[in-house]
C-alpha cells in the first residue's frame, strides 16, 4: 500500500535536513530523518580530533544561520548559546587592523571615509538580497508559481534605492570584488580582508567575475538581528546541530543515525521510500534529500528514473572545493603579535595575496602562501582542550580539489600553512602536539560534499537562484515526482544556515517559501 | 586534409556501391545525404517509381546513420531511450521507433534491429552520438557509430521475393519486421523484411567488402523482373503513398530546431501509438504524460486534395480564411490516382473541425503562377497499403 504523503523520509541530518524536518513536523507530517553518520550535524559538528582536543569539525563560525530556523525551532531555548555573538576580526600583519561588522578605527582618514561609504552601500545591497534567501527562487516562465507578492515587495524595496543607487547596484552586481575595492580604497589590509571574506568557501579569486555577489550573500546573513555579524557557538558548531536535534525531539521526528541510504525506491514513477545499505526498506510518501543533489540523483535515484537532459545538467554542476580545514592541538597559547585570540584572525595581507593563493589551484597545485581564517576556540572556552592547552581551527585557502597526488598535496599544504602561521606567530610550530588538515577531497570523503565544496553546488552566479542546483529543479522539487532536494546545493546555498531545508519544507507544504 | 576540422572542404563520400550507382546514373543526378552523395534519380524517376510498385527496385541505403548498441543492459538502455517496449522485441526482429528529449519532443525516428539478446542496431536519419552516449550513464552498455561498417541496400517491389529466391536466398518464411541470415561469399548477409515504400520489400545488410559482388548478383538474378536502381525522388513518391514521415522534411528534430515552436511530440506526429506507457520510465515520459493530459497543439494527418497539382509546402486554411496548418510532403499518387499530402494541422482542425479545409497552391505553368484554393479532406494513412506488403509467404509475382 502506498504511503501517504504525510509520511516523509529525509535523507541527511545536516542543518538543512534538520531544519526541513522541523518545519514539516510542525505541520503534522510524520518525519523520519536518516543520518549516515553517528551524529547529526553534517558540516556543523564538534569533533575530538586528538584525545582531549575538541574543535568544530568543518564550519567553525556562524554567519548566516537562518533567523526563521533560529526562532521557530527555538534554538536558544534548546541550548544554542554563543561564546561570542558579535565577534571582532583582526587582519594580521605588521600593523593589524581590527574590525567588527565593518566598523574599524584603524584606517587613515581617507580610507575611513571611503570605507564607511562603501560598507554602507554594500550593507544596503546585502539587505536587499536578504529576503531572497528566504524565498523559493522565482521561475522565468509566466506560470512558474512565483511568489508575486514577495517579488513585488522586493521590487518596491529596489525602487526605494533611487535611480542613482539602482544604477550603481546594477553596475557592481556581477563585478569582481577586487575592482570594486581598489576603485575606492587604498589600505591593503582592508582590501585583503574584504577580498578574503568574499571568496571564503568559493572557487573564485577576488579578481574572478561575480566575486562581489558572494560578499553580498555573506553580508546578508545576520546573528541575533545584527547583519554581517560573526558568532562562535558555545561548545563549537556541534551546538547548532545539538540544539536542532533537541528541538526535533519535541516535534516527534524519528531520527536514525548510522542509517546510510543505498537507493531511493521508485514505484509508479514516484519516490516511494528508501532502502538502507542494510537492506532495510523504509516506505514514505515523499522523500526529501538534504545531501548533495549530485549523489541523490546520480546514485540514489539513479539514471534509469531520470531523463538524459536532466543527468547532463547534474553532471555539469560545478562543485570544486577550494578550502582546506586545519586543526591544531597546541601546548600553549600562540602569540599572533599580541592580537586578541578571541578575535577571528585573518591572514590575507592584500588582494594580490588572496589572488596569488587562488592561482595555483586552477592547475591542481598548492599555493606557497595560503590565506586563512583562524579561530582559537579555547580562548573563549578553555574546556575544549586540557588545562593551559589550546586548539586552533582555521579555514585555509586555496587548496586544490583534484591534485595528482593527494597525500603529497596535503603534506605540502600543511607545511606551507604552518610556515605562514609561524611567520605571524613565531614559535607556534613548537607548540603543535597534533595537526590535522582536511583537503577538499578529505572533506568530500568525510562529509559527502561533492568536490569538497561546502555548498555541494559551487556558489557562483551561474548556479544561483533558478539555476540552483540546475534549471528545472530550483524550486526544491526534483524531476522525479515525490523526491525533493533540500541541501545546501539548493537555493540559497550552504554556510550553516538551514535556509534551504526550511524553504524546501515550505514548498513541500504547498507554500511559496 | 590533415586537420579534421576541415572535413567540410572535402568532397562528400562515396558509398561502397558507388562504382555501380555512378555507372548507372545517366544524369549524374546526386544529392547530399549524411555526408555521402546519394542518387536523386538515375535519369527516369517515373520508371524507377514503376519498378517499386510493379517490379523490383534497388536503393543504396549506406548513408543511413547506424549505431551498434551492445551490452548486458542494452535492452534496458533502449527502453529508457526510446518510447517503445524494447524488452519485448524478439531476437532477429525489427521495430520502428522514436526517441524524445526531456520535454517529450521527438529527436528522431528510426528502425531498431535486435541481433542478439544484448546486441542492437539503431538506424536513423540524423546523427545522435552525444545524446546516445550521455544516455548510457548508469547502464552497462556501449554505443558506437558503425555507419561505414555496414553496406545496406533496400530491395523493394512486388517481385523482390522472387528476385531473392532466384538469387539463392529463400525468404518465403520471413515475416514483416523479421531478420534472416544467409551466407554470401563467405560473409553473413542479413536480410530484414523492412522498407520505406509500403510495399513488399527487403533490406540487405552486408560487409562493405562484399557490396559490389552483392549488387552484381542481385542485378543478374533480378534481370527477368526488370530490377533497376532507383533514386530518392522515386522513393519519395512511394513513401508518401505509404504515409511515412522523414526527419527534417516532415518534422524538425528537437535538437536541431532553432525556433522553440518547431519541435513536435509523438502525439503531434501521430506516433503516440508507439508509446508504451506501462514499461516504466523512458526519456520524456513525464512530459508526454503531461501533454497527454493537457492536449497537444499539432496533429499529423493525411490529406486528399482536389485536382492533380501537387501541393508541396502549401498552407492550409479553414474556410479559406484562417490559417490552420501546412503541408510537409505532397505528390500526385500514380498508383492510387489521388492528389495526396502529409500535413501538420493545428488541433482540432484534424478532427472536429476537419470540414471546410482548403489548400493554397501556387501552380507554375509555363513561367506563370496560378493561385489555386483546392479543397482538402483529411483521410486515413497509408494512402496505399496492398495485402502483398504483409503476405507470408510473399506472392510469387
Amino acid at each position: 500500500m502506498p504511503s501517504s504523503e504525510r509520511d516523509i523520509v529525509i535523507i541527511g541530518g545536516g542543518t538543512n535536513g534538520l531544519a526541513c524536518a522541523a518545519r514539516l513536523a510542525k505541520s503534522g507530517r510524520r518525519v523520519t530523518l536518516l543520518e549516515a553518520g553517528e551524529i547529526c550535524g553534517g558540516g556543523a559538528t564538534t569533533v575530538e580530533f586528538a584525545p582531549g582536543y575538541r574543535v568544530s569539525g568543518l564550519a567553525h563560525l556562524v554567519t548566516t544561520l537562518d533567523r526563521r530556523v533560529m526562532s521557530e525551532m527555538k534554538l536558544a531555548r534548546h541550548g544554542l548559546a554563543y561564546a561570542e555573538a558579535d565577534m571582532a576580526t583582526t587582519a594580521l600583519g605588521p600593523i593589524p587592523l581590527t574590525m567588527r561588522r565593518g566598523e574599524t578605527a584603524d584606517l587613515g582618514a581617507a580610507d575611513a571615509r571611503a570605507w564607511e561609504a562603501l560598507h554602507k552601500r554594500l550593507d544596503r545591497y546585502a539587505g536587499l538580497l536578504a529576503p531572497f534567501r528566504e524565498m523559493t527562487p522565482p521561475r522565468l516562465s509566466r506560470k512558474g508559481g512565483n511568489d508575486l507578492k514577495g517579488l513585488a515587495r522586493m521590487g518596491l524595496d529596489l525602487r526605494r534605492l533611487g535611480k542613482a543607487e539602482t544604477r550603481e547596484l546594477l553596475r557592481v552586481f556581477l563585478i569582481n570584488v577586487a575592482d570594486l575595492l581598489e576603485d575606492d580604497l587604498m589600505d591593503d589590509r582592508l582590501i585583503g580582508l574584504v577580498a578574503f571574506d568574499a571568496t571564503l568557501g568559493s572557487w573564485l579569486g577576488p579578481r574572478s567575475p561575480n566575486s562581489l555577489l558572494l560578499l553580498l550573500n555573506r553580508l546578508a546573513g545576520e546573528v541575533e538581528g545584527k547583519r554581517g555579524a560573526i558568532a562562535l557557538p558555545k561548545g563549537g558548531m556541534g551546538a547548532v546541530a545539538d540544539a536542532m536535534v533537541a528541538a526535533l525531539a519535541g516535534d516527534g521526528v524519528t531520527i536514525c543515525t548510522g542509517a546510510r541510504v543505498a537507493t531511493i525506491r521508485v514505484e509508479d514513477d514516484r519516490a516511494a521510500g528508501v532502502t538502507l545499505d542494510t537492506g532495510e526498506e523504509i516506505p514514505a510518501g515523499l522523500v526529501v534529500s538534504a545531501i548533495s543533489p549530485q549523489a541523490t540523483l546520480r546514485h540514489l535515484a539513479g539514471p534509469a528514473h531520470l531523463d538524459t537532459g536532466t543527468l547532463r545538467q547534474v553532471h555539469g554542476i560545478k562543485s570544486r572545493g577550494g578550502a582546506a580545514k586545519l586543526h591544531l592541538a597546541l601546548s600553549g597559547a600562540p602569540d599572533f603579535g599580541g592580537a586578541d585570540l578571541r578575535h577571528r584572525l585573518v591572514i590575507a595581507p592584500s588582494v594580490d595575496a588572496v589572488e596569488r593563493a587562488f592561482n595555483p589551484v586552477k592547475y591542481g597545485e598548492v599555493p606557497d602562501r595560503p590565506v586563512m581564517e583562524i579561530t582559537i576556540p579555547t580562548a573563549h572556552e578553555p574546556e575544549l582542550a586540557p588545562d593551559g592547552h589550546h586548539v586552533l581551527s582555521a579555514i585555509v585557502q586555496f587548496a586544490p580539489h583534484g591534485p595528482n597526488n593527494r597525500d603529497a598535496a596535503r603534506a605540502q599544504m600543511l607545511e606551507n600553512t604552518l610556515k605562514v602561521l609561524e611567520d605571524h606567530a613565531p614559535g607556534l610550530r613548537a607548540l603543535i602536539l597534533h595537526a590535522e588538515l582536511l583537503m577538499p577531497y578529505d572533506i568530500e570523503t568525510r562529509y559527502g560534499m561533492a568536490g569538497g565544496n561546502w555548498h555541494h553546488v559551487e556558489l557562483s552566479v551561474e548556479q544561483m537562484l533558478f539555476l540552483r542546483p540546475f534549471h528545472g529543479a530550483a524550486q526544491y522539487e526534483s524531476p522525479l515526482p515525490g523526491l525533493w532536494l533540500a541541501s545546501a546545493g539548493s537555493h540559497p546555498g550552504g554556510g550553516i544556515s538551514g535556509a534551504a531545508g526550511w524553504n524546501a519544507a515550505g514548498r513541500i507544504l504547498g507554500g511559496r517559501t | 586534409m590533415t586537420d579534421p576540422r576541415l572535413h567540410y572542404l572535402e568532397p562528400l563520400r562515396r558509398t561502397p556501391f558507388h562504382a555501380r550507382t555512378a555507372a548507372a546514373n545517366r544524369l549524374s543526378d546526386w544529392g547530399p545525404w549524411a555526408g555521402y552523395i546519394s542518387a536523386l534519380s538515375f535519369g527516369d524517376t517515373e520508371m524507377e517509381y514503376t519498378a517499386i510498385r510493379n517490379g523490383a527496385s534497388v536503393y543504396d541505403l549506406c548513408p543511413m546513420v547506424k549505431y551498434r548498441i551492445a551490452g548486458p543492459q542494452a535492452a534496458a538502455y533502449l527502453d529508457r531511450l526510446t518510447v517503445r517496449n524494447v524488452s519485448k522485441l524478439s531476437v532477429d526482429a525489427v521495430q520502428y521507433t522514436v526517441w524524445c528529449d526531456d520535454a517529450g519532443k521527438v529527436l528522431d525516428d528510426g528502425t531498431l534491429f535486435r541481433f542478439a539478446p544484448d546486441e542492437f542496431l539503431l538506424c536513423c536519419q540524423e546523427r545522435h552520438l552525444p545524446w546516445l552516449l550521455d544516455a548510457t550513464r548508469g547502464f552497462h552498455v556501449t554505443v558506437a557509430e558503425i555507419t561505414e561498417e555496414i553496406a545496406a541496400l533496400s530491395l523493394q517491389g512486388p517481385c523482390t521475393a522472387s528476385v531473392l529466391h532466384a538469387a539463392g536466398f529463400d525468404v518465403s518464411k520471413l515475416k514483416p519486421f523479421r531478420i534472416a541470415r544467409f551466407d554470401f561469399g563467405g560473409t553473413e548477409l542479413r536480410i530484414s523484411r523492412t522498407g520505406f515504400t509500403g510495399d513488399l520489400g527487403y533490406e540487405l545488410w552486408i560487409d562493405p567488402a562484399q557490396a559490389l559482388p552483392l549488387w552484381d548478383h542481385l542485378m543478374t538474378s533480378g534481370a527477368p523482373w526488370g530490377i533497376r536502381p532507383i533514386g530518392t525522388h522515386a522513393l519519395d513518391v512511394a513513401r508518401i503513398e505509404a504515409g511515412f514521415i522523414i526527419t527534417n522534411m516532415d518534422f524538425v528534430p528537437a535538437e536541431q530546431a532553432l525556433r522553440e515552436d518547431r519541435v513536435r511530440s509523438p502525439f503531434e506526429l501521430a506516433l503516440d501509438w508507439l508509446v508504451d506507457w506501462e514499461k516504466g520510465h523512458f526519456n520524456g515520459r513525464r512530459a508526454l504524460l503531461a501533454e497527454r493530459k493537457a492536449g497537444s497543439k499539432w496533429a499529423m494527418v493525411g490529406l486528399d486534395i482536389d485536382g492533380n497539382i501537387d501541393a508541396d509546402g502549401a498552407l492550409i486554411y479553414h474556410n479559406k480564411t484562417r490559417e490552420v496548418g501546412y503541408i510537409t510532403a505532397a505528390v500526385w499518387s500514380p498508383t492510387t490516382k489521388r492528389n495526396i499530402a502529409l500535413a501538420q494541422l493545428e488541433r482540432p482542425y484534424h478532427s472536429l473541425k476537419r470540414e471546410n479545409l482548403w489548400v493554397e497552391v501556387y501552380a507554375r505553368r509555363e513561367l506563370q503562377y496560378a493561385k489555386l484554393m483546392l479543397k482538402a479532406e483529411v483521410v486515413d494513412r497509408p494512402f496505399f497499403n496492398p495485402p502483398r506488403r504483409r503476405a507470408t509467404p510473399p506472392g510469387a509475382f
